[in-house]
C-alpha cells in the first residue's frame, strides 16, 4: 500500500503540457474528411460498373488524384489518433498501452503509405 | 482502470426486507445499498417501506426517517438540507443527485439509492472522495495576483463578474465527476468535470493573473483531454450547471493562446 500522499498522487508526474495539438488534430482530420468522404463515395457511385481504365482516367488528373492523397492521409490520422485515444481510455497497463499504440501507428504508416503510392502509381504510369 | 464487473467482494447480495407501517396507505419502498466495511460481507441491498403520508417530499427526508425510526444503522452524509452543502450526493434512480431536492413525487415505482458510482465506499452510502477532493487542492482554487491588493476589494466590471456565473454555484458534491466514463476508466490522471469547472472559474475570474500557468498545468492527454464530451456531467448536475460547456471553453483557450 502507498503512504503518497492523496495530492502527491494526483499530481504525479505534472503536466506533460501537451495535448492540444493532438486534440486539433482530431478535429481538424474530423472536419476535412465529411466533404472528402461525400465527394469519394459520390465518385465512386457514379463510376460504378466501369472498367479500369475509366478509373485510371478519373484518378489520374492532378486536382483528382491530390484530393485522393489528402482522403488517405486523413483517414490514417484520424484513425490511428482516435485508435490512440481509445487504447489510452481503456488499456491501464503500461506495456500493453504502449504496444498497442506503436501497432496502431506502424500499421496507418504502412497502410496509408500504400494508399499514397498506388495513386502515385495511377497518377504517373501512363 | 477498466473494470466492466464489480470484483467479487462488491458483488450485491439480497438484503433485508423491512416490514410495511401499520395502518399506512400510500407505502413507498426503498432500496438502499447496505455495506459495513466491520462485518466482512458483501454488500446488500435493503428494502425499507415508508408512509410518504407521513413522510418529507424529498428522498433525504425518507433517509432520514429510516434511520430515525426504523434502521439507525443506516449510513450517509448530509448537512444542509437545502442543496447548498453538495454532502448528501448519491446514486438515486440511476442518476447522481442531491438526496434533498430531489422530490418523492417525482418518482415512479421503488426508489433506488447507492453511493455515488466508482468510488471507493466508506459505508453504505458514503463514498470515499480523498482523490477528488486531492485533485481540487491541486489545481489552486484561490486568486493568484502579483499586482499589491488595493486597500480595499479587488475591482471587476459586471461584464467581468458575470463570466463567473454559472460557475461559482458548484457546491463541489462531485455527482458530475463520478457519472462520467473518463473519470470511472481514469480517475487517477483525469481530473474530472467538478475540478475542471473549477479550474475554469479561476481562469476566466479578471482578478487572477495565473491564467497561462493554470492552463499550463492543465494541458495533459489525461488531466483535460479525458474528456470526450460524453455529457454525463451536463445531464447529472444537481444544480443545473454546465461542466461539459466549461470544458469545451478550456480546450478553446487552449487553441486561442497558441496563435
Amino acid at each position: 500500500m502507498s503512504r503518497r500522499s492523496p495530492l502527491g498522487r494526483v499530481r504525479g508526474l505534472g503536466s506533460a503540457k501537451e495535448g492540444a495539438g493532438h486534440w486539433w488534430g482530431l478535429r481538424f482530420s474530423a472536419l476535412a474528411l465529411i466533404p472528402l468522404t461525400l465527394w469519394f463515395a459520390a465518385s465512386v457511385a457514379v463510376m460504378s460498373g466501369a472498367g479500369y481504365e475509366t478509373v485510371r482516367a478519373w484518378a489520374a488528373s492532378p486536382l483528382v488524384a491530390g484530393l485522393l492523397l489528402l482522403l488517405i492521409v486523413a483517414v490514417f490520422y484520424h484513425g490511428a489518433r482516435g485508435l490512440q485515444e481509445v487504447i489510452e481510455d481503456y488499456v491501464p497497463r503500461k506495456s500493453v498501452k504502449f504496444t498497442a499504440i506503436l501497432a496502431v501507428q506502424a500499421a496507418s504508416i504502412v497502410l496509408g503509405l500504400t494508399g499514397v503510392l498506388s495513386v502515385l502509381l495511377l497518377l504517373f504510369r501512363v | 482502470m477498466v473494470e466492466f464487473a464489480l470484483p467479487k467482494n462488491s458483488k450485491i447480495k439480497k438484503g433485508k426486507v423491512w416490514p410495511k407501517p401499520d395502518g399506512a396507505k400510500t407505502v413507498k419502498a426503498f432500496k438502499v445499498y447496505r455495506w459495513d466495511p466491520d462485518s466482512g460481507e458483501n454488500p446488500r441491498l435493503d428494502t425499507y417501506h415508508l408512509d410518504l403520508d407521513d413522510c418529507g417530499p424529498m428522498v433525504l427526508d425518507a433517509l432520514i426517517k429510516i434511520k430515525d425510526e426504523v434502521d439507525a444503522t443506516l449510513t450517509f452524509r448530509r448537512s444542509c438540507r437545502e442543496g447548498v452543502c453538495g454532502s448528501c450526493a448519491m446514486n438515486i434512480d440511476g442518476t447522481n443527485t442531491l438526496a434533498c431536492t430531489k422530490y418523492l413525487s417525482d418518482m415512479k415505482g421503488d426508489v433506488k439509492v447507492y453511493p455515488l458510482p466508482h468510488q471507493p465506499v466508506v459505508k453504505d452510502l458514503v463514498p470515499d472522495l480523498t482523490q477528488a477532493y486531492a485533485q481540487y487542492t491541486a489545481i489552486e482554487p484561490w486568486l493568484k495576483a502579483e499586482t499589491p491588493a488595493p486597500e480595499r476589494e479587488r475591482p471587476q466590471s459586471p461584464e467581468e463578474r458575470a463570466r463567473l456565473d454559472g460557475l461559482w454555484e458548484c457546491i463541489l458534491c462531485f455527482s458530475c465527476s463520478t457519472s462520467c466514463p473518463s473519470y470511472w476508466w481514469n480517475g487517477d490522471r483525469y481530473l474530472g468535470p467538478a475540478v475542471l469547472l473549477q479550474a475554469y472559474r479561476w481562469i476566466v475570474d479578471s482578478r487572477d493573473e495565473a491564467a497561462g500557468e493554470r492552463l499550463d498545468e492543465l494541458e495533459d492527454p489525461f488531466r483535460l483531454y479525458r474528456c470526450h464530451t460524453i455529457m454525463n456531467c451536463t445531464r447529472t448536475c444537481p444544480k443545473n450547471l454546465n461542466p461539459g460547456k466549461a470544458i469545451a471553453e478550456l480546450k478553446k483557450l487552449m487553441l486561442e493562446r497558441r496563435g
